[in-house]
């Protein structure tokens, strides 16, 4: 996958490696057991503090997206719930209203609006 | 607690005549970080590193590198300190091939490979004569003899002032690549705010010659909110709005930037007679120009607490 980061933007650069890792795993661009690379390595790539990535691994670390291999470095994980269910519910909520928004802006129908999310919900499972 | 802190000074204060230039700079720097040093012209910036390299003294205060009072720096000490200066002086009747004779033989340690490893970076013939070179590959020379005496600490002032793109992108792959390890330290002094955001994990910003803020660059970011006022006037002229770090107009409405915005902000906020009041997310270029466009400000995060 091809990481990019955008300076002067609203999210940090941090958040924006975290975000594009996120979607790359849940689009399938990522699959289960795929090797990333090195801290060192994606700053190198990327042109930007190694700090700045260990922070990003980190959050997907602590959020169990990525897992560490001792001296093998990190790996796309398999998906485990580690949020309670409120919080699941919180994220999903949030991830809801920009899509609805969005959505409803476009000027299409509540049916039309369910009947794609249908069909891409689909595609994914 | 020289191991965790390269720089330190301790209420460094400089005077220029009856001018103040630099004023009770508490200021720390942990091994391993890069610091984005931040000021409009005059800050005090230039300054600062000066008297860290021991070629200013103190009117006040002190300031030591390395473990060691700036101004009694031994050369073995000096030789662990990479430093470049504004423009990127060097001799003009010098090959580039003698640039590189002259550091591996004025400094004890030399990486010869480093040297020709960031010079190729930049583009730059090892043949050329060093008038010939345009700005951005005077810097890469500059740079590569800097860094193949393999410094512990880089202190580099405004190194990409009048770069090309190309010659920047060269100036920020060259830091990245030398603070890898995570043991070498960098304070730059710089105008470039995305370049900043990209190399930098710490920002130390100086207006009118004291140090404002001096923490990690998220930190910062995560610490400064935005609102956009709708008001026929400066909301702010008749109510005070804790943390405020600056109101400016934009169109017929009104930016105002907060840090450390808390439940006393948000009633501030609310309380103003405003038509619509909407908060904004903040770039890193948002939060530090509303303290530059302001030559004092009544808040800071200055206290290196947030290490």
């Amino acid at each position: 996958m091809q990481i990019r980061v955008i300076p002067g933007s609203s999210a940090a650069i941090y958040r924006q490696i975290a975000d594009q890792v996120r979607r790359a795993v849940v689009s399938g661009e990522l699959e289960i057991g795929d090797a990333m690379p090195s801290v060192r390595a994606l700053a190198k790539e990327l042109v930007v503090n190694p700090n700045t990535v260990a922070k990003a691994y980190a959050e997907l670390i602590r959020d169990g997206v990525l897992e560490t291999q001792p001296g093998r470095g990190a790996f796309v994980a398999k998906r485990r719930n580690v949020f309670s269910k409120a919080e699941r519910l919180r994220r999903l909520d949030d991830a809801l209203e920009t899509a609805v928004g969005a959505a409803v802006t476009l000027d299409f129908t509540s049916e039309e609006i369910l009947a794609r999310m249908r069909s891409k919900l689909e595609d994914l499972m | 607690m020289s191991d965790t802190h390269v720089i330190r000074t301790e209420r460094l204060t400089r005077y220029f005549g009856r001018r103040s230039v630099v004023r009770e700079l508490n200021f720390t720097v942990p091994r391993g970080s890069v610091v984005g040093l931040l000021g409009l012209n005059g800050a005090g910036k230039t300054t600062t590193i000066r008297m860290l390299m021991g070629f200013l003294e103190p009117t006040r205060g002190t300031c030591q590198v390395l473990g060691h009072d700036s101004r009694t720096l031994s050369p073995e000490t000096r030789a662990r300190i990479g430093h470049t200066v504004e423009g990127h002086f060097l001799y003009p009747w010098m090959r580039v091939r003698d640039c590189e004779r002259f550091g591996r033989e004025t400094h004890p340690k030399w990486d010869v490979t480093f040297f020709e490893q960031s010079v190729r970076r930049f583009g730059i013939d090892c043949e050329a004569k060093v008038s010939w070179l345009s700005r951005g590959q005077r810097a890469g020379v500059s740079l590569a003899s800097t860094l193949a005496g393999d410094p512990e600490l880089l202190i580099l002032d405004d190194p990409a002032l009048g770069l090309d793109p190309v010659s920047r992108r060269a100036l920020n792959e060259t830091i990245i690549e030398f603070c890898e390890s995570g043991e070498r330290t960098v304070l730059l002094s710089s105008h470039l705010l995305d370049d900043v955001e990209r190399v930098a994990d710490r920002v130390a910003l100086m207006v009118d010659g004291r140090m404002l803020v001096d923490s990690t660059l998220d930190d910062f970011r995560s610490r400064v909110t935005a609102w956009i006022v709708d008001s026929a006037e400066d909301p702010t002229i008749h109510h005070t709005i804790p943390g405020m770090v600056h109101c400016r107009p934009i169109g017929s409405r009104w930016h105002v930037t907060v840090a450390d915005a808390g439940a006393e902000t948000e009633t501030a906020i609310d309380h103003l007679n405003a038509a619509s009041v909407e908060r904004v997310d903040v770039t890193f270029e948002d939060a530090v120009l509303a303290y530059l466009s302001r030559s004092r400000v009544g808040h800071s995060f200055y206290s290196g607490a947030a290490s």
